[in-house]
């Protein structure tokens, strides 16, 4: 499939606008990991994924998507607006009152696109290996993708996960871990290190990739490379390197945007550089 | 007083095991997991007949529960098994996130519950486990009673949209429901009517009750005898029904009396029909090593304890 990458950068850019103006609205949420990974979730939603265009909560015969760091929340909403799971207008009620966009993911809201709550962190990998474990059974051949914060690797639950997918061959799943190298306290350099993590998940028996998070071209390059590399019995995992924050010069690369909104003169600067392409909710 | 016999004892963990296996049988989506305690749960049976449904986890059930999880998305039916202690406390993040918050058709079983654990100790007798359980809103939170309830439980939960736990345990006991009973969620069991006081009993506590309303039938007290097997969702009908009959409580559980059946019910009369209840439970305390038997007597869980409950509690109602 041809990739017109210039669309899947515009789409990009007005998906920075929403996740600004969703966290100015409401005073409240993460802006950093969030604008860190609109590239990704845009390459995945706008061309990876085959997914279907009617919400299914089963997912059968369709690529699936969890987000496990669910607090980039507003980044996923955007763009499963954007690639019309709900209106755009929706968007205007991020973390509001009797709202199906809740601070984090949720399903009991019943907000199409999402098939697990998420938030408390390191629970997605094993979900992903469960759904994928589903298809398996299902003799459904689409495939499961995971995101996580490089921080998250710090929670017990994914090395348990970690350890068990290459073990039961679940070779239908891509994981993606986003690293930023920044989590609330500080850098994770700093917090808690994480180490050589290619090394580490290859120890585990992953086959692992890495690309440039923010460059829409090696999104595009190493998401089909890993989708070639599906069904050979490993799992796929992604290194990501991203910026947190990019696309807003004042918030890129530190961790004091992980969970703090704009002001209003802080959303007018970024909004600046971010001229809308498609048009705002 | 109705009669009860039975002629053998079986562990309700092995009911468990037999529904787990006709459950699967009916319908192609159960599937089961289990961390590293295959043997202790039964579940061989299943894996025998259905080795591709089942999947072994390894000791991580933190991994398990978001395994099983992820498999509802699928239409697949997931038994999870591991300890009660396990599968509770040290998940409950875990269950309350990824299954109850997310709604997931997941069914948490649970063996080895409570002090009748014996000899391991308190690091493995959970209990607190019910409390944590029934204060996830929409989790069916089951205890049974014997083997025949377990099978009948474990059939019907596969039936059920919905999480689910369902608490069984270790020892042999005697086997004295029906073998052929159809298990009703949320509904209470009538094992003896009676009209002098009302006990409430779930798990192992049901046939103590039993043993407890012989002697109470000797001494000439007429105990009406109830199975809360579900307690949640609670089956206020049949408790209200009861109360309005007897006038007074006791609710027996191999559970703290915090948090556990016994609060469900106060919580339900004192809103009804405040009348005086007296709990079987252990006081707030952990288990220690030592035979079920001993240790059902030294905290106090034993028929013995029912009837001076029961004398309690009649004497309370006529002094009010």
């Amino acid at each position: 499939m041809s990739v017109d990458i210039q669309k899947l950068e515009n789409v990009a850019v007005q998906v920075r606008r929403d996740i600004v103006r969703m966290v100015h609205a409401c005073q409240s949420g993460h802006p950093g990991g969030s604008l860190g990974c609109t590239d990704f979730f845009v390459a995945l939603y706008f061309h990876v994924l085959n997914h279907k265009a009617a919400f299914n909560m089963d997912g059968k015969g369709e690529d699936l998507f969890f987000l496990s760091n669910g607090h980039i929340s507003p980044v996923w909403y955007s763009v499963l607006a954007r690639s019309g799971y709900f209106e755009t207008s929706e968007l205007a009620t991020f973390r509001k009152i009797n709202s199906r966009v809740q601070g984090h993911p949720a399903t009991h809201e019943h907000l199409p696109g999402i098939r697990i709550a998420s938030g408390s962190l390191g629970q997605g990998l094993s979900v992903g290996i469960g759904a994928a474990l589903s298809k398996k059974l299902n003799l459904d051949t689409s495939l499961v993708f995971t995101l996580h914060g490089d921080g998250e690797l710090q929670e017990g639950q994914i090395w348990e996960a970690a350890m068990f997918a290459p073990h039961n061959k679940v070779d239908n799943l891509i994981a993606t871990i986003d690293v930023n190298g920044q989590q609330i306290d500080g850098s994770t350099e700093r917090v808690l290190s994480l180490g050589n993590l290619k090394a580490k998940w290859e120890a585990f028996g992953w086959d692992v990739l890495e690309m440039n998070g923010n460059d829409m071209q090696d999104i595009i390059r190493v998401l089909e490379l890993a989708k070639s590399k599906a069904h050979k019995g490993r799992p796929i995992a992604i290194l990501m390197q991203t910026n947190m924050g990019h696309g807003v010069d004042f918030m890129m690369g530190s961790h004091k945007w992980h969970g703090v909104a704009p002001n209003d003169d802080q959303l007018a600067a970024a909004l600046l550089q971010l001229e809308s392409t498609l048009e705002d909710y | 007083m109705k009669q009860y016999t039975y002629t053998e004892k079986k562990d309700t963990r092995s009911g468990f095991g037999v529904g787990l296996l006709e459950a699967g049988k009916r319908n192609p989506n159960v599937v089961a997991l289990c961390a590293d305690l295959v043997g202790s749960l039964k579940m061989d049976a299943f894996i025998k007949e259905f080795p591709e449904r089942f999947f072994q986890i390894g000791i991580a059930e933190a991994n398990m529960i978001g395994i099983a999880a992820g498999m509802t998305i699928g239409e697949k039916i997931p038994f999870t098994g591991t300890f009660a202690n396990f599968s509770t406390g040290r998940v409950y993040d875990q269950i309350r996130q990824s299954v109850a918050y997310s709604g997931k058709n997941v069914k948490i079983c649970a063996s080895h519950a409570g002090l009748t654990l014996g000899e391991d100790g308190a690091t493995h007798q959970i209990l607190e486990d019910i409390g944590m359980m029934k204060m996830l809103p929409g989790m069916t939170v089951i205890n049974t009673c014997d083997f025949n309830q377990t099978k009948a439980a474990t059939i019907a939960i596969a039936e059920y949209d919905g999480p689910v736990y369902l608490r069984f345990g270790r020892p042999v006991i005697p086997v004295f429901t029906d073998p052929d009973q159809k298990f009703e969620i949320g509904k209470a069991w009538m094992v003896n009517e009676g009209k002098d006081v009302s006990i409430f009993a779930t798990g192992h506590m049901v046939w103590k009750a039993i043993e407890a309303g012989e002697k109470l039938a000797e001494m000439g007290i007429d105990a009406e005898i109830i199975n809360i097997h579900t307690i949640k969702p609670l089956d206020e009908e049949a408790v209200l029904r009861s109360v309005a009959k007897t006038g007074c409580v006791v609710s027996a559980e191999e559970h703290n009396r915090l948090g556990g059946l016994g609060d469900s019910i106060a919580q339900l009369l004192v809103k009804n029909t405040p009348v005086p209840q007296e709990y079987i439970a252990v006081d707030d305390s952990f288990g220690e090593s030592g035979t079920p038997d001993q240790l059902m007597k030294k905290y106090g869980l034993d028929s013995e304890n029912i009837v001076a409950a029961v004398q309690r509690v009649i004497a309370r109602k006529q002094k009010a």
